[in-house]
């Protein structure tokens, strides 16, 4: 174990020595193992989504896949309507949402950033004190429900999560870093605070923004419990809920079989529920190798104390 | 946060009106969060005198009629409130514990790992579950642990042994959702950590080679004790909402059976029935009231015992 004099070049390559060689080993097989148990799910549901109807019945769920067959997704998609509605209010409140999320935290975060802002402490403890202290569900339900009317409405599923203290706090610290001079000799130039914000900050702030999109698009699309709370049309549902009412419920699947014209035996309701998963998480999966990179340099931005 | 001097405070009390003037558009570049917060957060808090109150419809929140403690004695009666407190703290101290193993576990052994494409893809991997949603987390427990389909009892079966069928065993839950909640949850965690050791002087580390270290102690002596600060900040923002379960993970995965409610309630799916099931609105607002006094002196107690042990790590 003893180290010999070491070169002073030769520090940055990895020298095997035996200590470095068990934490090797045991980070292969540590990390290895958890890496595959976060992938074996997904692999799960896809090899249960595109096998027969028949064998998963006789069969049960398969580790391997033996039969091949596209059923699922075709009956997925069979009554196109539902399944792309729910797609298009996903899509929408995704956008919308993550738009005004992200103006709200960047705008707020410069306010209270500005070291020349006089009530700054007040304000920041004003939205941090709410992260502290809630009333609870049901005065916040009876709020929405009672007095802003959210029963079936769209901003129902944006207004719950337009606005985050803690991406707020983020916000202000990661613009707090950036030099007040820029602030100060646009001021002495006669540019106003907006303009300021819009043209000057905004575009310092894109690993900020990217990190706060992701964040705030993640919510909205994977967003259930809302739709769940206020929505009752069935228009009006969202992705999730919609994939939660199908494996929920039988008799939600019935529906949708009879609506298709197919009888009820031969509907591959086990395989359509795995299907529907893959339509629900899809994009946002696909999405994910191009975002990974910002989220790492995010999660960074995230971690530092507010 | 709060740094400035009394002097200048005095100062600025004296001219409100002129910062009003001089700053006027900034506040109003703040108008749009503080009306968001006072709608959807102070105006609610006053809501809290639903817990003492018999909801009429006609009433509203502030005009319905004073029952004194009888949501509470109510609560008291149905004698489910300390059951599900003892589960939302019991998970919630599994979760803490295990999530800082776990997380700064995996976050110091990838930094230790040789092969950076190795590395890169099992970050990949682990983050994957972070992005799905508990009702999606919810058809991967189905297709697991299904009693007649899931792929669990088909390797049982494949095996000769008897099926398990969890959904009638609420002995085996706390296992099955502190996994799941690993699962989902570690690697997002370890991203955090990993940063933070990334983040380090590495000439401390070459220095500590040079000085005749191993790989064990340099994690011992240095590693870990740079990554306290990050832990703390981690585990008291936990501490503080440790009457506060995670909803999704549990309203998901459970469903509605009541077999399993022993093993399986936490106050915020019991608020939940209470309120969306059985309409019982003075009741779901008691049990609300309770969680966050809970909550906020729990957060409080433990921000001020930290500020007493070392005041860095506060949160405020």
């Amino acid at each position: 174990m003893s180290m010999h004099a070491v070169h002073p070049k030769r520090l940055n390559r990895r020298i095997w020595t035996r200590d470095a060689i068990a934490i090797n080993i045991l980070g292969y097989v540590f990390i290895g193992l958890f890496a595959l148990m976060c992938l074996f799910p997904f692999y799960l549901i896809i090899v249960a989504s595109i096998t027969p109807e028949a064998s998963l019945i006789r069969n049960g769920y398969p580790l391997i896949p033996t039969e091949f067959s596209l059923q699922s997704y075709a009956l997925c998609l069979k009554n196109p309507e539902s399944v792309l509605r729910a797609y298009g209010n996903t899509i929408m409140v995704t956008v919308i949402g993550t738009f005004l999320s992200v103006w709200l935290a960047t705008m707020t975060g410069y306010v209270l950033s500005r070291r020349d802002f006089p009530y700054r402490n007040f304000f920041s403890f004003f939205f941090f004190f709410t992260t502290l202290f809630s009333g609870g569900l049901v005065p916040w339900y009876m709020m929405c429900t009672r007095y802003l009317a959210f029963k079936n409405h769209y901003y129902a599923l944006i207004l719950p999560m337009m606005f985050s203290v803690w991406n707020t706090i983020i916000a202000k610290s990661f613009i707090g870093g950036i030099p007040a001079a820029i602030t100060e000799s646009a001021k002495i130039d006669g540019a106003n605070d907006f303009t300021i914000y819009l043209k000057l900050i905004i575009p310092l702030c894109k690993p900020l923004i990217a990190t706060l999109s992701l964040f705030a698009a993640l919510a909205f699309w994977n967003d259930w419990y809302n739709c769940m709370l206020f929505m009752t049309d069935e228009t009006r549902y969202n992705l999730q809920y919609y994939l939660q009412r199908m494996l929920g419920s039988a008799a939600a699947m019935k529906i949708v079989a009879e609506k298709s014209g197919i009888d009820l035996p031969s509907v591959p309701l086990e395989g359509m529920k795995m299907a529907m998963t893959i339509v629900a998480t899809g994009p946002i999966v696909l999405l994910y190798p191009f975002v990974q990179r910002y989220f790492v340099k995010g999660l960074t931005i995230g971690a530092v104390k507010g | 946060m709060r740094k400035d001097s009394s002097l200048t405070r005095v100062h600025k009390k004296a001219s409100l009106a002129h910062n009003l003037r001089k700053h006027w558009l900034l506040f109003v570049m703040l108008l749009p969060a503080v009306i968001y917060v006072i709608i959807f957060s102070y105006v609610p808090m006053t809501g809290i005198v639903l817990a003492f109150k018999k909801y009429q419809h006609a009433g509203g929140i502030y005009f319905s009629p004073w029952n004194g403690l009888k949501n509470f004695r109510f609560l008291m009666v149905a004698g489910k409130l300390g059951m599900a407190t003892r589960n939302t703290i019991l998970y919630n101290l599994a979760f803490i514990v295990l999530g800082v193993l776990f997380e700064m576990g995996s976050a110091i052994l990838l930094n230790e790992l040789v092969s950076k494409r190795f590395k890169k893809l099992s970050q990949t991997f682990m983050f994957l579950p972070y992005f799905i949603s508990w009702v999606v987390a919810g058809a991967i427990m189905y297709n697991i642990f299904n009693y007649e389909r899931g792929v669990f009892n088909h390797i049982v079966r494949a095996l000769g042994g008897t099926p398990f069928d969890l959904y009638n065993s609420p002995g085996a839950w706390p296992f099955v959702i502190i996994l799941l909640k690993l699962w989902k949850g570690t690697g997002y965690g370890s991203v955090v950590y990993l940063a933070a050791i990334t983040g380090l002087d590495q000439e401390m580390f070459e220095a500590a080679t040079i000085d005749g270290t191993n790989a064990w102690q340099r994690i011992r002596y240095i590693t870990i004790p740079s990554l306290v600060p990050t832990m703390m900040i981690l585990v008291l923002l936990a501490i503080g909402n440790i009457f506060r379960g995670d909803f999704g993970l549990f309203y998901q995965t459970v469903k509605s059976s009541a077999l399993l409610q022993p093993a399986t309630e936490i106050i915020d799916t019991y608020v939940f029935k209470l309120l969306i099931n059985d309409g019982n609105i003075g009741v779901s607002a008691a049990v609300g009231l309770y969680q966050s006094v809970l909550c906020f002196i729990t957060i409080n107690l433990a921000n001020w015992l930290v500020k007493r042990v070392q005041p860095d790590y506060a949160l405020y």
